[in-house]
């Protein structure tokens, strides 16, 4: 099977901490640290399993800048077998349906059975992978937390609200968004990392794939953000304050103060 | 009347020389062991490569105090003294045996050197060393047998049991004491009534016992005892040294070669491959060890060399808190699949697909071990764990198979240099709390010099329950007189944990980045009041300036008068102190921080049970925090437990980690109000002239 995990390079909420930029329009980026969107290496590692067991390959595709390749470098550590960077200075700016938009020229390049997404993305909208299948016209299911390849077609599991599971055959190709708990991800280490520091990775641009430059990136973008910032606390909501104990004893005082202890 | 026939001329039925079995039996035995040990060094052969001709003298020490001294077997006394017996016994009674197989041949052979008064005293001793290994043999099978000590017990998950061959083997030894007794027994009883010759064996000896009782035997009776139990003898004596590589009393022959070849060096770990350099490990195609023949030669020869004996196992807090892990079967399974690949009777080598941690091992087994070195410790043999398990998780680590728990804190170390994920910016902030940064100054090595430099590591820089650690470390130093700076943002994690779970790479990347700040940093000397960091500076990096730990600090300066400190401030407390592993154990400092407590007049301190290189870890520091165990109790409230039962109200250590599962524990047990935990320095700082 051939299978495309497509994959996003995200600012780590383990291992930052989030203040706005002075200019108020975005985060403060300077000190960030960033990492695979936590969803994509779900996808990538069920990515992993099937070709494992029906054989195939594993394409990982990621639309961002130079530092987006340590992303597909580091699910090329996990086990996908080749990486593609989508980049081009136009591509700046896209919103979700500019990134549908490159990833479905992408997928047109190949001969893909399952196109893979993570269920949202840490900084996102959750909104490509629908938006992906609707423009390559495939079937899509969306927090899919259970596979089963078969021959044509596969079984898909989605976990319903109230924890009741579903099970949903499926055509090929289809697109499916993955949902975090469907497996535990490999770890990949720096050794991994290293072991393919040297294999190419192919950059492609809007001429590449084909895509009219005006329909993606800024240009393109229909929705653009005009605000960011903290919300005020609402009404009964209140942000305590101090180191960890502090906060905890405060904490203990209100829930006894409102009889909750 | 003559002298009795010996079985070198004796005619079986009149016509058959017995002498042909006396040459017989010692070439098919001889001939058969030696098959069986070829057999026994083929995994050897075909396993990792394993340094172990360094350190020669000390290695004769060890074989000098450990293996011919027995200095660890009375740890545990009963089972310790009945060992200390028995090997004594073998020694001596080795060169009785060896004689014996020739007089079948040469009745009048005399090992050289024994023909004189040399070989009358040894006559005597051996008498009684035979005695004493038959009564060694009889209280050993009542303690197998009937007694039981839980230790011996082997859990269903873990395979059979193996008192039958313990016994087995009880028995065989036995034999061997009575029939050697009896053939000389039945000489003396027959010469004595045929010639009137008095040569009795030692008085109150087991021959001489046998020989009263035979006093009024027949010629005829005493004639066939004295042939049977030679060659009784001889079978056992044969059939022993051939059933010995078959279980667990191979290490009767690979105890020397062992303790010979034991760890020497304290605290380090060994490298990924020995031979291949920090530098090369980039082209290694695969790392640690993942089937059979990756362990060292040294390692198998521990998996012969383990005698079952449950000391490991009986010391070891992840066995006793209800881990999946108990060493002693680490040794014991990796030798049955060892049996089972390198069968003796077939002579082909099996190979498996599946990895060890598949196979014979789980994961969490591999995981649940803290290296924290208590069985390391305690094993008479010098079987060796901590580089197994080390090993091992350098495997998983490479194959991908790291638990989800443990994977976040690595990619923060990984991004940060710290496994919460921290900014390093922050990593000297707990300097900038109000009150501290009123009255003191911590220099940043960065911009500033200084001869000392402070080592503070992550968990005390960026846990707010322990950055009062490094407040008061700074504070101790301050009053000491000591000019001494912090690495700031420079810093990283020691890496003490990354390295011990398997992750070398990201280790190799710390310590570098270390070792680069710490050099630029031209300090002469580094202090730390986190025992890990201290192992992992001292004992893992290379090329640094010395590393000590303030609780050898603040000894060295209450003793030259640098430091003083006032009296108890809390007279009503029972003080006890709990050695960390990493500063006790792995570095063996041990007397500093007692030296340290008793220099405050009307403390009260009491002694845990165990303590000292007997310490029971309290839980497993750096990724150990991380991972969640499959267990029954914690360790740590085990540990609570016990220093409650030695009738202290608080508990002082001198590690960060020690402090946050102490504390936990505390409240886990229920003794929260009732117990408390101090560490060394808080303990110091408040009690500072």
């Amino acid at each position: 099977m051939e299978i495309l995990v497509c994959v996003k390079r995200v600012p780590d909420t383990a291992e930052n901490e989030f203040e706005l930029n002075a200019e108020g329009n975005d985060l403060d980026r300077d000190d960030l640290v960033y990492s695979v969107n936590e969803w994509d290496n779900y996808a990538v590692e069920e990515a992993i399993r099937i070709v494992d067991n029906l054989g195939g390959s594993i394409t990982v595709v990621t639309v961002g800048d130079d530092e987006a390749e340590e992303v597909l470098r580091r699910e090329m550590a996990m086990g996908a077998n080749n990486g593609v960077l989508l980049s081009d200075d136009a591509f700046e700016g896209s919103d979700g349906r500019g990134i549908a938009t490159l990833l479905k020229a992408e997928v047109e390049t190949g001969n893909y059975d399952l196109i893979l997404t993570g269920a949202q993305a840490d900084e996102g909208a959750g909104q490509v992978g629908g938006m992906l299948a609707a423009m390559l016209d495939y079937p899509y299911a969306s927090l899919v937390n259970k596979i089963e390849p078969g021959e044509g077609k596969i079984k898909v599991g989605r976990e319903i609200e109230g924890g009741n599971q579903e099970m949903n055959e499926i055509e090929l190709p289809c697109v499916l968004s993955i949902q975090t708990g469907i497996n535990e991800p490999r770890y990949v280490g720096i050794r991994g990392i290293r072991k393919v520091a040297g294999v190419e990775i192919p950059v492609k641009g809007a001429g590449d794939l084909g895509v009219d430059a005006g329909s993606v990136g800024e240009a393109g973008a229909k929705t653009k953000r005009v605000d960011y910032f903290v919300p005020d606390p609402g009404d009964g909501a209140e942000m305590l304050d101090g180191d960890t104990d502090e906060i905890i004893e405060k904490l203990i005082e209100k829930l006894k103060a409102k009889g909750g202890l | 009347m003559s002298m009795i026939i010996t079985p070198a001329d004796y005619l079986l039925f009149g016509f058959f020389p017995t002498v042909i079995f006396s040459f017989l039996l010692p070439v098919i035995g001889v001939g058969l062991f030696t098959y069986i040990i070829a057999r026994r060094i083929a995994p050897l052969v075909r396993a990792n490569p394993d340094y172990r001709f360094d350190n020669i003298p000390e290695r004769i020490k060890n074989l000098i105090v450990v293996w011919f001294g027995q200095i660890r077997q009375p740890r545990y006394m009963r089972a310790g003294v009945l060992h200390i017996i028995i090997f004594a016994g073998f020694l001596i009674l080795s060169i009785r045996s060896t004689s014996l197989v020739i007089i079948g041949l040469d009745d009048g052979f005399i090992f050289p050197g024994l023909d004189g008064t040399l070989g009358t005293v040894y006559n005597v001793m051996k008498d009684y060393a035979a005695t004493a290994v038959l009564a060694a043999c009889i209280i050993a099978a009542y303690r197998r047998g009937i007694i039981r000590p839980a230790r011996y017990a082997v859990p269903e998950k873990y395979g059979h049991d193996h008192t039958a061959e313990a016994v087995f083997v009880l028995g065989l030894i036995a034999t061997l004491m009575i029939s050697e007794s009896m053939f000389e027994a039945s000489a003396v009883a027959y010469n004595y009534q045929a010639l009137g010759d008095a040569h009795f064996p030692a008085v109150f000896s087991l021959a001489w016992f046998f020989s009263k009782m035979l006093g009024f035997a027949s010629f005829a009776t005493l004639q066939g005892l004295h042939i049977i139990m030679y060659y009784v003898h001889d079978v056992t004596f044969f059939f022993f040294l051939c059933f010995l590589p078959l279980g667990k009393h191979f290490h009767v022959i690979t105890s020397i070669f062992n303790v010979f070849f034991m760890r020497v060096k304290k605290g380090n770990i060994k490298p990924v491959k020995y031979g291949v350099s920090d530098e090369q490990l980039d082209d290694l195609e695969s790392f640690g060890v993942k089937r059979l023949e990756d362990f060292t030669w040294k390692h198998m020869l521990d998996f012969y060399s383990c005698a079952d004996c449950g000391r490991c196992s009986d010391q070891c807090p992840a066995n006793t808190a209800g881990r999946p892990l108990s060493p002693r079967f680490i040794s014991i399974k990796a030798r049955d699949l060892i049996f089972k690949n390198y069968p003796i009777k077939s002579g082909v080598i099996y190979t498996s697909d599946k990895l060890l941690v598949e196979d014979i091992y789980t994961e969490d087994e591999i995981w649940s071990c803290t290296t924290c070195g208590a069985c390391e410790q305690e094993c008479p043999l010098g079987i060796e764990y901590i580089d197994k398990m080390v090993d091992l998780r350098r495997g998983m680590v490479d194959e991908g198979m790291v638990p989800q728990s443990l994977q976040k804190p690595l990619k923060a170390l990984e991004k940060r240099g710290n496994p919460y994920g921290k900014m390093e910016k922050k990593r000297a902030d707990w300097a900038k709390e109000k009150t501290f940064a009123q009255t003191h100054t911590v220099k940043d090595l960065g911009k500033d010099t200084a001869d000392t430099l402070y080592f503070v590591d992550s968990i005390t820089s960026y846990d707010d329950n322990m950055q009062d650690i490094a407040r008061r470390t700074a504070i101790i130093l301050e009053k000491a007189g000591m000019d001494f700076g912090v690495l700031g943002k420079g810093e990283k994690d020691s890496g003490n944990e990354v390295l011990r779970f398997g992750e070398e790479m990201l280790y190799q990347e710390l310590k570098a980045q270390n070792t680069e700040a710490i050099l630029e940093s031209g300090v002469k000397r580094i202090v730390t009041a986190d025992p890990h960091a201290l192992n992992a500076l001292k004992n893992d990096y290379t090329g640094l300036p010395p590393v000590k730990h303030i609780s050898e600090i603040v000894a060295e300066k209450i003793k030259s008068g640098a430091l003083t400190m006032t009296p108890c401030k809390n007279r009503d407390n029972v003080y006890v102190y709990h050695d960390p592993c990493y500063l006790g154990r792995h570095n063996t400092i041990y007397e500093s921080p007692r030296q340290a407590l008793d220099a405050i007049a009307g403390l009260t301190r009491v002694e845990l049970e165990k303590s000292r290189d007997r310490s029971f870890c309290c839980g497993g520091g750096g990724l150990m925090l991380f991972y969640e165990p499959e267990e029954e109790t914690r360790m740590g409230v085990i540990r609570v437990n016990m220093a409650a039962d030695a009738g202290a109200n608080v508990i002082v250590t001198a590690c960060p980690f020690c402090l946050v599962n102490i504390q936990d524990a505390i409240k886990v047990a229920g003794k929260e109000g009732e117990m408390e935990a101090l560490d060394f320095t808080q303990l110091i700082e408040d009690h500072l002239a």
